[in-house]
C-alpha cells in the first residue's frame, strides 16, 4: 500500500514538479493558485532550486523562457487573467520549440472576472492562447492525485515533443484536499543538445529563436511543427470512460465538472437511465476516437462544463455532428450541482435523441 | 605580428545595418571584450526586438532571441539557471529597453540581477522606420511626431541612467558614446567593466551607448554624428551614474 499524504491540489502540483526534477519556478501572485508559489518559496531554497517572484506574469513567463533555453525543467503558474498576460511568452516558447509546464488554476472571466472556479479558458488553452499557429498539450486533472500525476507527465511530454504544456485546473481543484501518493515517480532523460549553456568552445553556437524573416523558412518551421502535432494527436490523447458499456447518453466533462457529473450519472442509473461519461484527460489532443466510436450506441451527448459551451465545438468535430450535443453549464464561478446535471440527463433521456 | 583582426566572437557574416549606423562599432566592442576576457565559451547573449534583432547571427556565442522588451527577464532565467557557468548579456535598443520593456529593466536593476546590459540609445525606432522613441528629444521630428515631439502632448524623454541611479539595486550604470575614437575607447572600457562586474559577481551593470541613426534621422553619417554631439550629448550627458564598488572603496 502506497504512502499517502493529505494535500491541497495546488500543493500537490508544486511537490510533483519538484519530484519531476523542476528546480526553477517563476510566478506572480494571483488568486486562486498562490499556494503553488508559497510552496515553492519554502521548498526551492532548501533543495538548491530557484524560486523568484517576478514583477509581472509577462516577466515570469520570460524567465521561464530563459531557463528552458538552457535545457532545464522549469514552470510557472497563474490564474486566468495572468495566463492572458503570459500568452505572448507562450507563443514565443511554441515558436522557439521550448518545453515548460504552465499551470492555469482557472477563475471566472472575462476581464478581471471573479476568483471562483471556472473552466472558461478552454478556448485559450486548446486553441493556443497567443498569436500564430501552434498548440499546447493541455492536461485536465480531476483529482488531487491527477494534479500530481499529470504535472509529472506534463514535464515528460514537454521534453519529449519540445513544446510548452499546460495543466488546466480550476479553483476547486487547486483548493480541495485529497490523499495523494508520490510513489513510483519516474522521469526520463531527453536530448537537450539544442540548449544554450555556453559553447565551452567545443561546438558551434546554438540559437534559440522564433524569428524567420524568409516566409519559405517560416512556413517550413510551421509545417514541421504540425507534423509533430500529428504524432501527438495519434499517440497522446488520454481519457477515461465511466459506465459507457451500454450507455445511450454520453456525458462529456473534465476537471471538477466530471466529478459532479459522475454523481449525477450514478443517480440517473438508479432511475434506469443508460448514461455514461467520457472524461477527456487531455483537452489537446482531444480524445476524438472514443467519442466517434460512441456515436454507434449513444443518441445524445451532454457537455457538462463551467463555460458557455466552449467544449461543444470539439465534441461536434469529434463526433462529426452525428448526434446532438446538449449543454449543461454554470459559469462565472458557479459550479453545476449533481441535480442540475441529473435534470439535463433526464431531459435527454425523455427526448431520446429526437430533435 | 597581427595588429588588427576581426574578434573571434563576431561571426564572419555581413551585418545588415545601414551605412553610418553605430551598431557595428558597438557589436565589435562587445565581441572584443568577450575575446579579451576569454569568456566566449560561457557567454549567452540575448537579442532584442528592433534593429539589432538579428544580433543572434552576429555573435559567435550561444544566443537567444527575446520577445520585445523582455530581454532582462529572459536573461534572468538564463543566469539563474547556472550562475557559476553562464555569462549573460542583453543587447537592447531604446524602444525595447525604455518603453515596452521598462518594467523588466527597472526590476532586473532593482534585483541587482548579475547580468550585463548594453543599451543602444539612438532616440528613435529604427527597425519600424523612424517612429518617436521614449528617448526622442523634445522637438525631434519623427514619423509619429511629424511636427516635432511636443512635450505638452506626449511628455519628455526618459533618461535611463539617471532614473536607474535612484535605485539601491544596480551595481554600475555608465553612459558612453561612440562618436569619436576617444569615446569609442571609453565605451570599450565601460563595456569591459560591465562584463568584469558580472564575472566578479557584483551584479547589474548597464552601459548606455548614445548612438546615431542616420537613415531615420534623415542625415548623412557625418551630419548624424554632428547632431548627436550638438543635440543628444547635452540632453544625455556622458559619465558614470552609479558604481557601487567604487563608492564603497571611496568611503
Amino acid at each position: 500500500m502506497a504512502d499517502k499524504v493529505l494535500m491541497k491540489g495546488n500543493e500537490a502540483i508544486a511537490e510533483a514538479a519538484i519530484m519531476a526534477g523542476c528546480r526553477h519556478y517563476f510566478g506572480y501572485p494571483i488568486t486562486p493558485q498562490t499556494e503553488i508559489a508559497a510552496y515553492m518559496a519554502k521548498r526551492m531554497p532548501k533543495i538548491g532550486g530557484v524560486f523568484l517572484q517576478a514583477e509581472s506574469e509577462i516577466a515570469a513567463i520570460n524567465m521561464v523562457y530563459g531557463v528552458s533555453s538552457t535545457g532545464k525543467r522549469v514552470m510557472t503558474s497563474s490564474s486566468s487573467p495572468g495566463v492572458s498576460r503570459k500568452s505572448e511568452g507562450i507563443s514565443y516558447m511554441a515558436g522557439a520549440d521550448l518545453p515548460a509546464l504552465i499551470v492555469n488554476v482557472q477563475r471566472g472571466g472575462p476581464g478581471l472576472g471573479g476568483i471562483q472556479p471556472s473552466q472558461s479558458d478552454y478556448f485559450q488553452a486548446t486553441r493556443g492562447s497567443g498569436h500564430g499557429d501552434y498548440h499546447l498539450i493541455v492536461l485536465a486533472p480531476s483529482s488531487v492525485q491527477e494534479m500530481a500525476d499529470l504535472t509529472i507527465k506534463g514535464f515528460d511530454l514537454g521534453d519529449k515533443y519540445r513544446m510548452p504544456v499546460m495543466l488546466l485546473a480550476d479553483g476547486t481543484m487547486g483548493q480541495m484536499m485529497e490523499p495523494v501518493s508520490f510513489d513510483n515517480v519516474e522521469t526520463k532523460e531527453y536530448d537537450k543538445s539544442w540548449a544554450v549553456t555556453g559553447t565551452k568552445c567545443e561546438r558551434k553556437h546554438n540559437i534559440i529563436n522564433s524569428l524567420y524573416l524568409k516566409p519559405e523558412e517560416l512556413e517550413k518551421e510551421n509545417f514541421a511543427r504540425f507534423e509533430r502535432y500529428k504524432v501527438i494527436e495519434a499517440n497522446e490523447a488520454m481519457y477515461q470512460e465511466y459506465k459507457m458499456d451500454d450507455a445511450e447518453i454520453c456525458v462529456v466533462a473534465f476537471g471538477i465538472a466530471a466529478r459532479v457529473a459522475q454523481n449525477a450519472i450514478d443517480a440517473a442509473r438508479e432511475e434506469g437511465i443508460k448514461v455514461g461519461m467520457i472524461r477527456p484527460i487531455t483537452l489537446w489532443p482531444f480524445p476524438k476516437a472514443p467519442m466517434l466510436a460512441a456515436t454507434d450506441k449513444v443518441h445524445t451527448f451532454i457537455s457538462v462544463e463551467m463555460s458557455m459551451g466552449q467544449m461543444i465545438e470539439d465534441i461536434k468535430l469529434a463526433t462529426e455532428c452525428r448526434r446532438p450535443v446538449e449543454l449543461c453549464n454554470r459559469v462565472g464561478g458557479m459550479i453545476p450541482t449533481p441535480d442540475e446535471v441529473l435534470d439535463s440527463i433526464r431531459a435527454a433521456a425523455q427526448k431520446g435523441g429526437n430533435k | 605580428m597581427v595588429v588588427f583582426e576581426k574578434p573571434k566572437s563576431l561571426a564572419d557574416v555581413p551585418l545588415h545595418y545601414c551605412p553610418g549606423c553605430t551598431h557595428g562599432i558597438i557589436h565589435r566592442l562587445v565581441a572584443e571584450v568577450i575575446d579579451e576576457l576569454g569568456i566566449e565559451g560561457k557567454t549567452i547573449g540575448v537579442a532584442p526586438v528592433g534593429c539589432s534583432v538579428m544580433a543572434y547571427d552576429y555573435f559567435n556565442c550561444d544566443m537567444v532571441e527575446a520577445a520585445h522588451g523582455r530581454a532582462p527577464a529572459v536573461a534572468t532565467g538564463l543566469k539563474r539557471s547556472d550562475p557559476e557557468n553562464h555569462i549573460v548579456f542583453t543587447y537592447q535598443g531604446d524602444g525595447d529597453l525604455a518603453s515596452i520593456g521598462m518594467a523588466e529593466t527597472v526590476h532586473s536593476a532593482a534585483r541587482n540581477e548579475n547580468i550585463t546590459v548594453i543599451f543602444v540609445n539612438n532616440a528613435i525606432y529604427g527597425m519600424t522606420g523612424g517612429q518617436m522613441a521614449p528617448t526622442s528629444l523634445p522637438g525631434q521630428v519623427t514619423q509619429t511626431s511629424p511636427y516635432g515631439r511636443d512635450t505638452d502632448h506626449c511628455g519628455f524623454p526618459i533618461k535611463v541612467c539617471e532614473m536607474l541611479s535612484q535605485l539601491d539595486g544596480p551595481e554600475y550604470l555608465e553612459r558612453v558614446s561612440v562618436n569619436n575614437v576617444k569615446n569609442i575607447k571609453a565605451a570599450k572600457k565601460a563595456i569591459k567593466k560591465a562584463f568584469e562586474n558580472q564575472i566578479n559577481g557584483k551584479g547589474f551593470s548597464l552601459v548606455e551607448v548614445v548612438s546615431t541613426c542616420p537613415t531615420n534621422w534623415g542625415l548623412t553619417p557625418v551630419k548624424a554624428l554632428e547632431w548627436l554631439e550638438e543635440k543628444m550629448l547635452p540632453y544625455y550627458p556622458l559619465g558614470v551614474y552609479k558604481d557601487r564598488s567604487a563608492q564603497k572603496e571611496g568611503e
